[in-house]
């Protein structure tokens, strides 16, 4: 497997937004977590990365056999956890390119590969701007500056081409993409899909999960998974709200 | 956030890189200031009246100024009784070549990666060092006489060149300009000289670099750079000095005359000592710098990446004279520990058609404070003056502050001025996302900083602008994580 997670509980500012959250993925699954506002969806992913923000108080993580919750966020990040963030920064005066490039040799030094030198960078750099449908002056502007919303997602997604992650978490990354932009990030996901690279799809809506269809769904609610199902799982929430979970799993107001 | 600023109390673990110092003979000028010590300094330089006659006017009009304290920054009174007005390294005695220099000055050269011998120096960069108070060699002087240009020691053009000195020296900054000019005025020791004569086109850039060695010494280095028509020329100075746990003065004065259609661009490094972790020690550097587009068509830019001293104090000014001059100002700032800077430009449009560009980037950490302070005047007959100023703050934690103080006096109603200011934070976000991709700390921090001086850093030349680069990370060192 890729990940494990085991009873993890987490908190920010002593108050507690992780209850305890169990998931496992294996190479090549795609997961989708859904779930309403506050449930804790962006928390485990800022967890999952390492934000410092977050204490985990207990639980366990396993990421390719390691204890991920030892490691500094970058390297994580260099053995191959990729976060697609839901609002990504920008940086004035760096350009893509030259941010990638940092970026990615550190992730190749990392695996013992040779740093790419600019030339080879470049050809690498057209290869996938082209898979995600983007114009090659995006790489000689300023990180995200000035971009739009749908533009810092696919840049987002090209970063995550670029750095050839075996663990990909997508953080409500189509919020705020109208269907076009939707169509662009989905495939470029799709195209990256194998039997080695696992994602987690964190998503308020269904509506990604028609481009991008998931192996898993799992439901989170209050800092708990309380429902586990497959893409026809999602097709329900979407038609019935989060309401009727409630009721189903009746103890969780009793929890709260 | 209170994680980002436990992080950030971790600050400083970075060490001053040029803090050693060299043992060296040195000959003193007895310590303390009066006529005889202006004297002592112009007999030991064997200088010509009418320089003696310079100094002593300066020193008596020293004597009526108060020390200015309108700065915003903050350090005990100087005693000027206890700091010693000269020193040199006592073998210098006409050296014909660089064999001729000390091999332990040559060798705190080589340690400050000064490439001093010819053979080992990086291609086109002439260089004339001042070690204390004395210019140690100049390199490449050969090559540049057979254009014309002059390019020594100040103590030397005194002598190769009275005329010029006669004529330029306290023509942009009159020794009456202010405290620390007139000081200087009185007790400079030595420094560079530089004049580019009509036409030519300097090949190569011209580079000093100033080292303070000797203990409880100032620093009062005069630099005259005089363009003729038409001509050319780049400048770059360098600065570092020893740790030492008492202050040190550097009040250093630089002159620019720029003349008909010559463009003077002057880049500065300055890497003084910044005092330790605890504000103990560092250098006081109370420099002014101005330079005069006297012609017309004339530009004069200046470029700074200050880095050092415990209190930066200078405003390299351009005076825009000649119609149709261009005065430029690109500064970096950066402030660590309880470091302090009041830096910033004077753009006095006078002529037509002028034209002045600042762009000031001020980079806070520790406990530091950074001010940028600029004045643009347009005065009345300045018709169409224009001014585009750029004031940007970066600030890394919460203990430090940035501050902006922007003068404008306008005499005309023609011009056009602009100014505009952002201040910006490197935030736990912005790092979180660098670590995400895999950038270390360290490494995000230096990324950051040269992406937000990248306008100002662009204005050096190539190499120097590598040297900047890696200054500024060294610098930051520590300052987050």
């Amino acid at each position: 497997m890729i990940l494990e997670i085991k009873n993890l509980c987490a908190s920010i500012d002593e108050k507690e937004i992780l209850k305890g959250i169990n998931l496992t993925i294996n190479p090549g699954e795609v997961h989708a977590i859904m779930g309403p506002n506050g449930s804790g969806k962006s928390t485990l992913a800022s967890v999952l990365a390492g934000k410092s923000d977050y204490e985990v108080t207990s639980g366990s993580v396993t990421f390719k056999n390691q204890d991920l919750l030892d490691l500094d966020p970058e390297i994580r990040a260099r053995e191959g956890l990729f976060l697609s963030f839901q609002y990504p920064v920008e940086i004035p005066g760096v350009s893509t390119a030259n941010f990638l490039k940092a970026s990615v040799n550190e992730v190749r030094k990392h695996r013992g590969l040779e740093p790419y030198d600019a030339m080879e960078f470049l050809k690498v750099m057209k290869k996938e701007l082209e898979l995600l449908e983007m114009d090659k002056s995006f790489l000689s502007r300023s990180l995200n500056e000035g971009f739009s919303g749908g533009e810092k997602k696919r840049n987002e997604i090209f970063q995550m081409a670029m750095l050839d992650p075996v663990l990909s978490i997508l953080d409500e990354t189509d919020s705020g993409l109208d269907i076009d932009a939707l169509r662009i990030v989905a495939e470029g996901v799709n195209k990256l899909r194998n039997t080695e690279r696992s994602f987690l799809i964190i998503t308020h809506y269904q509506r990604l999960l028609d481009y991008i269809v998931p192996d898993f769904v799992h439901v989170l609610y209050q800092g708990k998974i309380i429902k586990t199902g497959t893409k026809e799982l999602a097709l329900e929430l979407e038609e019935r709200g989060y309401d009727w979970l409630k009721s189903e799993v009746p103890s969780l107001e009793e929890v709260q | 956030m209170a994680n980002e600023n436990e992080l950030l109390t971790e600050l400083t673990d970075s060490e001053y890189k040029y803090g050693f110092t060299s043992d060296i003979e040195q000959e003193y000028a007895p310590k303390g200031l009066s006529e005889d010590t202006v004297r002592f300094i112009s007999q030991k330089k064997n200088e010509p009246e009418f320089l003696l006659e310079f100094r002593l006017k300066a020193y008596r009009h020293w004597l009526t100024m108060k020390d200015p304290q309108w700065q915003n920054v903050n350090f005990p009174t100087i005693d000027f009784q206890d700091i010693i007005y000269y020193a040199a390294p006592k073998k210098k005695q006409e050296l014909q070549s660089l064999d001729e220099v000390d091999p332990e000055l040559l060798k705190t050269f080589e340690k400050l990666g000064i490439p001093l011998s010819e053979q080992k120096m990086l291609a086109g960069v002439a260089v004339d060092a001042v070690f204390d108070s004395v210019s140690v060699a100049t390199t490449f002087k050969d090559k540049l006489a057979e254009k014309g240009i002059v390019f020594c020691s100040f103590s030397e053009a005194v002598h190769s060149h009275p005329e010029l000195i006669k004529k330029y020296l306290g023509s942009v900054v009159p020794y009456t300009d202010n405290f620390y000019a007139a000081l200087n005025s009185a007790v400079f020791s030595d420094g560079s000289f530089c004049y580019i004569p009509k036409g030519v086109r300097c090949p190569m850039e011209l580079s000093t670099y100033f080292r303070i060695n000797a203990k409880n010494t100032g620093q009062f280095e005069r630099t005259l750079i005089i363009a003729d028509d038409e001509s050319y020329v780049s400048y770059l100075e360098g600065c570092t000095a020893p740790m030492r746990d008492e202050n040190q003065l550097h009040a250093a004065v630089v002159e620019l005359v720029a003349h008909e259609k010559a463009e003077i661009k002057y880049s500065t490094v300055q890497n003084w000592y910044p005092g330790d972790k605890n504000g103990v020690g560092g250098i006081y550097n109370f420099v002014t710098k101005r330079g005069i587009c006297k012609g017309i068509s004339s530009k004069i830019s200046w470029t700074q990446v200050e880095t050092g001293s415990a209190i930066t104090w200078k405003y390299p000014s351009v005076v825009l004279q000649g119609d149709n001059s261009v005065g430029e100002f690109y500064s970096v700032a950066v402030t660590n520990n309880f470091q302090q800077a009041d830096t910033g430009t004077k753009m006095i449009h006078t002529g037509k058609n002028t034209r002045s560009r600042i762009v000031s980037k001020g980079i806070s950490a520790g406990k530091s404070q950074n001010s940028y302070r600029g004045l643009v005047k347009v005065l009345k007959k300045a018709e169409n003056a224009r001014n585009f100023s750029q004031c940007d703050s970066l600030l890394m934690g919460d203990t430090c502050g940035a501050h902006t103080f922007p003068y404008l006096e306008i005499g005309n109603s023609s011009s056009v001025v602009e100014h505009e200011a952002t201040t910006s934070k490197i935030n736990e976000d912005i790092l979180f996302y660098c670590n995400q991709r895999g950038i270390s700390q360290e490494d995000a921090v230096a990324l950051i900083v040269n992406g937000y001086c990248k306008e100002v850093l662009n204005q050096l030349p190539m190499e120097f602008a590598v040297e900047a680069q890696k200054l500024l990370a060294i610098s930051l060192e520590g300052s987050v994580g």
